[in-house]
């Protein structure tokens, strides 16, 4: 049993797909037909069988693929991996918390053995099998949390809290959607969203911080984000530009099917016990559009929600010069029957 | 009831006097497993079910953060307080089931300090226990000044001597031995981070001494939980639920709420985390305001209160609960 790891590349021929249970479960962000930026955070609990909330950390069938990915881009660019010095204790707790949860929710991919600080760590996947001690770098091929985030979908940001404020001081950031870690590290919550349009009127970073600097131990939460990206892409980020920003200039009415993916965010916040800091994972998922309207209501709604975004949002999420192309697309499917409660397909 | 973490169902382990004022508390979980891990300086909030009251006084952590079997706290006696302290010296005897919170650390250390400087008076030393013992098991660089009123309440200072040497420095009140503040804030080496904890006062002289000698406000740390004081009682109006209640003498004002039904947010129950800040929406007397958390303008205002350390006198309040 366990998952099926599919072969698959998310750069020059773009082999991604979604397996047709993978589809069922995609994370949908849209829960009414508009969307508007709200504070949209809930507690991280384990969701629905079959959902990607199954687990509190997501390992599906991109896993392999995904990490192949990733050590392309590390060899490409080692700084999409930084730790400023006084956060090795905050990788060391990040380290626990994921072998932790990987080794529950799938024992038969993942196994933790721990006798004190002696630690074994199997990964299946992978075909990794490390023995270690724990809170000791020169036992790990790499840093703490490099070692274990080449090990896990999805980017993570470490967020030291000190002064009533939250600082980017350590992430691995290599699925992103057109930010930079390098340029942000070091920066605190308002200096790394200031970027962002229209939140920052709403008072939504204020109440934001406030809650995440209280994140207790235990009690972690969660909010899904979203965004678009044209191919199946998890590196946009500003380093590379220049070579997907250009993709966008290629979305036509024949292709909007095959090329046009909703990328999804499910970003988590945890506490972590001995640094006292943050992490945030940034889980990534991408649909294609002719993957997502194999869902009726998706469509239907999808098409609602675009059509009718603000120009700022469509701008910031860098929608602007295909949207056009994608809503005509899209209003061929949307035969403006109503759409049912929740973010699940019917 | 609510709270923002965890609850931990714990059994007294052990009870150990210390001395005459200052006793020891160990903790295990029920189930046998392990505690949460924590970070020095973390606190829990521990239940005292007293008859049909109940009290929930924050404890820094004391144990070394590497131990995780068990949990330590010293509670000083107060024998003009609330009757906390009383309740846990006389009432808590090894093999009580008691709850506490998950840890929760408001007065963490600054991972980036190249020295950690630590100024301890009296009970104050508790959360410095756990952040020695945390720096310590990583070569991190830390000097102690604890003052203490007499040799013999000097709450592990041998114990602290004996670990650390001459890393700690101890001053005794009835020996007229004083910290040369100024002297010690000026000879500190670059990166240096500043903690303090201990009463009141010291608080605000070393604050004071600290920003007058010229160190950033960020590098300077303090942790004060107030202790809700007693006070005469009085009447409450919740909006919100439509209840009207009555906050005993020895009753703080989130107590009383708490015992009405009524579950607001709450992390430190000392007037620090801002939590359970509640709306005042119309008021006709004069508040009593303990924490540290609400602004001197929100103070006077007279819209906001902490009900948590903070009181009321007067003919009447309504608060949006």
């Amino acid at each position: 049993m366990g998952i099926t790891f599919r072969k698959e590349t998310f750069r020059d021929d773009y082999t991604f797909r979604n397996s047709p249970e993978h589809i069922r479960r995609f994370p949908f962000p849209f829960n009414e037909d508009s969307y508007m930026y709200a504070v949209n955070i809930e507690p991280h609990v384990v969701g629905p069988k079959g959902s990607v909330l199954e687990n509190l950390i997501d390992v599906d069938e991109h896993y392999v693929a995904e990490m192949q990915d990733r050590a392309l881009v590390l060899a490409e660019d080692p700084l999409r991996c930084q730790s400023l010095p006084h956060m090795t204790l905050a990788g060391w707790d990040l380290l626990e918390l994921l072998m932790e949860q990987q080794a529950l929710g799938y024992p038969e991919h993942f196994t933790l053995t721990r006798d004190g600080d002696r630690w074994r760590w199997i990964n299946r996947p992978l075909g990794i099998d490390d023995t270690f001690t724990f809170g000791d770098t020169s036992t790990l091929p790499y840093g703490p949390m490099e070692y274990i985030t080449r090990q896990s979908q999805g980017d993570f940001c470490i967020l030291d809290q000190r002064d009533g404020n939250l600082w980017m001081d350590a992430g691995m950031v290599t699925t992103q959607a057109d930010w930079s870690l390098d340029f942000d590290i070091g920066m605190n919550f308002f200096e790394w969203h200031a970027p962002v349009p229209l939140a920052h009127e709403k008072g939504i970073f204020i109440r934001a911080l406030k809650f995440l600097t209280n994140i207790q131990q235990g009690k972690p939460a969660r909010r899904l984000n979203w965004t678009m990206t044209i191919n199946p892409r998890l590196d946009t980020s500003p380093e590379n530009y220049h070579k997907w920003g250009p993709d966008r200039a290629t979305v036509t009415p024949e292709n909007v099917g095959d090329k046009v993916h909703l990328r999804v965010e499910l970003q988590s916040f945890w506490r972590l016990p001995r640094s006292n800091g943050i992490v945030f994972p940034i889980r990534c998922y991408l649909i294609k559009m002719d993957e997502l309207v194999t869902q009726p209501k998706w469509a239907r709604r999808l098409h609602r929600v675009i059509r009718d975004l603000p120009e700022e949002l469509a701008t910031y999420k860098g929608l602007t010069r295909y949207r056009p192309t994608l809503v005509e697309w899209l209003s061929k499917l949307d035969d403006g029957s109503p759409t049912s409660p929740g973010f699940g397909p019917d | 009831m609510s709270t923002g973490t965890t609850k931990l169902d714990v059994v007294v382990s052990d009870v150990v006097p210390v001395n005459d004022l200052v006793t020891r508390f160990h903790f295990r979980r029920r189930d046998g497993e392990l505690l949460p891990t924590f970070s020095g300086g973390a606190h829990v909030v521990v239940e005292m079910r007293d008859g049909d009251r109940t009290r929930l006084n924050p404890y820094s952590l004391m144990g070394s953060p590497l131990n995780t079997s068990e949990y330590t706290i010293s509670v000083r006696r107060d024998d003009v307080g609330r009757g906390g302290s009383l309740f846990m010296h006389r009432s808590v005897k090894p093999g009580l089931e008691m709850v506490i919170s998950y840890p929760v650390n408001l007065f963490s250390l600054d991972l980036r300090a190249r020295k950690h400087l630590m100024l301890a008076g009296g009970i104050g030393i508790t959360p410095f226990m756990a952040q020695t013992a945390q720096l310590a098991g990583s070569g991190g660089n830390f000097e102690l000044h604890y003052t203490c009123r007499t040799a013999s309440l000097g709450t592990y200072a041998d114990i602290l001597q004996q670990r650390y040497d001459r890393r700690v420095k101890l001053y005794h009140d009835d020996r007229d031995e004083r910290i040369d503040l100024d002297r010690l804030l000026s000879t500190q080496p670059l990166g240096t981070h500043l903690y303090v904890c201990g009463p009141a006062g010291m608080i605000n002289w070393v604050r004071d001494r600290a920003a007058a000698l010229g160190w950033p406000s960020e590098t300077v740390h303090f942790e004060h939980f107030a202790a809700p004081q007693p006070g005469a009682p009085f009447d409450v109006a919740l909006a919100v639920s439509g209840k009207t209640i009555r906050v005993g003498s020895q009753q703080s004002l989130l107590e009383a709420i708490e015992a009405a039904g009524v579950d607001p947010p709450y992390l430190c129950r000392g007037g620090v985390c801002g939590q359970c800040e509640t709306n005042v929406i119309s008021s006709d007397g004069k508040f009593i305001h303990n924490d540290h958390w609400l602004s001197e303008e929100d103070h006077r205002s007279g819209c906001k209160i902490m009900p948590c350390v903070s009181r009321f006198e007067g003919k009447s309040l309504v608060l949006e609960r």
